[in-house]
């Protein structure tokens, strides 16, 4: 059994532990997703108030948010604010936070996108007709921006399951991780794990994330 | 919250040698992505038989799996077969790999936004498959693609840090290690978001500036 290092992912349950590593990021990822819906949908509204305070904090929060990489915020999130505030975050609740914060921002941005680009005369032809503002949102402005939206927030989904592999960085046990046990584990039977191990997570992300950006396309198109 | 300003000054050089890493793993990745982007974005332009699938595939793969788990491989897994690369070459290598798709997808969407009319007109006018791509298609494709490029850009050098996760001494790594080492967890991360609003402020200003000014250049608009 020498260098057969495939063997070594059907031994026991490694690649039970594998699909379980996977769902720990896709986890924080659907949970920062869901979490970052709301709250930007919420900002991007806020982002089109003509209110220039408005303007200032929502420019400057996204900036910062979408200049830095995420693992910088990761790193300030885990290690900076247990320092600094002496709140100890796990590395979990830490990585949602970010991934929130982050989703939150990038979202916020895909709502803006969607809100302005309906055109004025909309607006106006909805006044003309006797719509109050509130039914001109539900029955004018939600319906267009929704079609935008969902294959744009769709993407973001993978965006997340890709970006929370960075985890591992910060110390979760997540499929790299496990990964990285199960060659050690195996280090001296079966010397050459790491590359069939790695090279099973790399397919375990691309069978998580190909379907999701599959749907996201195909919506796209439906709907241009 | 006192920030100990020797310390600061003290690893300030060490900070400077891993921007310096950090760039130029970017600049090489950055580079080399455009190559292998306008290739193919020139090949699923052109539906060159058989190459156009393989292209698609790569850039299905490269788009939907995340750097880390693309350099975990080149780095660990693939000298297990006897591939043993440099982890600065993986570092490259891998931003390649994931840029290289991002890129084609922009330039491609470039391509693409270039009426067909224009090529006809070209052709018509006697131009050959080379002027018409040289004269015509690519300058007005530039135009439209730019904007992605920068976006991109931007993307690969903030996707740089991940490289710390293989062992290069990047801004990400001394961070970590700094804090590892000594516990002045606040003066590393100020440090290390100093250092990358340094990198990545001029270029997010230029880019923002090009695409304004590119808006405009788009033919008959």
């Amino acid at each position: 059994m020498q260098d057969s290092g495939i063997s070594v992912l059907f031994m026991g349950s490694n690649f039970l532990r594998l699909l379980e590593g996977l769902w720990v990021t896709v986890r924080i990822s659907l949970i920062s997703v869901i979490l970052s819906i709301p709250l930007g949908i919420l900002f991007g509204m806020f982002m089109t108030l003509k209110n220039p305070f408005s303007k200032v904090i929502s420019r400057i929060y996204l900036e910062f948010i979408r200049i830095m990489p995420q693992l910088v915020l990761l790193f300030i999130a885990y290690f900076g604010v247990t320092r600094a505030f002496g709140w100890n975050l796990s590395a979990e609740l830490s990585a949602v936070i970010v991934f929130t914060l982050w989703g939150t921002a990038e979202m916020g941005d895909l709502v803006r996108g969607a809100l302005i680009s309906i055109p004025k005369h909309q607006y106006d032809s909805a006044e003309a007709l006797g719509m109050t503002k509130m039914q001109t949102f539900v029955y004018v402005v939600v319906p267009q921006t929704m079609r935008r939206l969902i294959p744009l927030t769709i993407n973001l989904t993978t965006r997340m399951i890709k970006t929370t592999s960075l985890v591992v960085l910060i110390g979760i046990t997540e499929v790299l991780k496990v990964g990285k046990q199960i060659i050690d584990a195996n280090r001296f039977d079966y010397p050459t794990a790491a590359l069939w191990v790695y090279g099973v997570v790399f397919l375990l992300y691309f069978l998580a994330c190909w379907p999701i950006s599959i749907l996201a396309k195909r919506l796209e198109k439906r709907w241009r | 919250m006192r920030l100990n300003l020797e310390f600061m000054a003290k690893y300030l050089p060490m900070y400077i040698d891993a921007a310096k890493l950090t760039v130029e793993i970017a600049f090489w990745g950055i580079v080399f992505s455009l190559i292998v982007g306008f290739l193919c974005a020139i090949v699923r332009y052109y539906r060159t038989p058989i190459l156009h699938r393989i292209v698609a595939v790569y850039i299905e793969i490269s788009r939907n799996t995340p750097l880390l788990v693309q350099l975990f491989f080149l780095y660990f897994g693939l000298p297990k077969i006897g591939i043993v690369l440099s982890t600065e070459a993986c570092a490259i290598i891998g931003i390649t790999f994931l840029g290289g798709s991002y890129m084609a997808e922009s330039i491609r969407s470039g391509f693409e936004a270039v009426d067909k009319v224009q090529v006809e007109s070209a052709q018509s006018l006697g131009l050959g498959r080379w002027l018409t791509m040289k004269e015509v298609v690519f300058p007005q494709a530039l135009a439209v693609s730019v904007p992605g490029i920068c976006a991109n850009v931007i993307f690969l050098i903030k996707e740089t840090s991940v490289v710390s996760g293989i062992a290069l001494a990047d801004l990400m790594y001394v961070t970590k290690d700094l804090i590892g080492l000594y516990y002045e967890t606040d003066e590393a991360l100020i440090m290390l978001v100093i250092f990358y609003l340094i990198i990545l402020l001029p270029i997010s200003v230029v880019a923002s500036i090009l695409e304004r000014r590119l808006r405009h250049a788009g033919f008959g608009n």
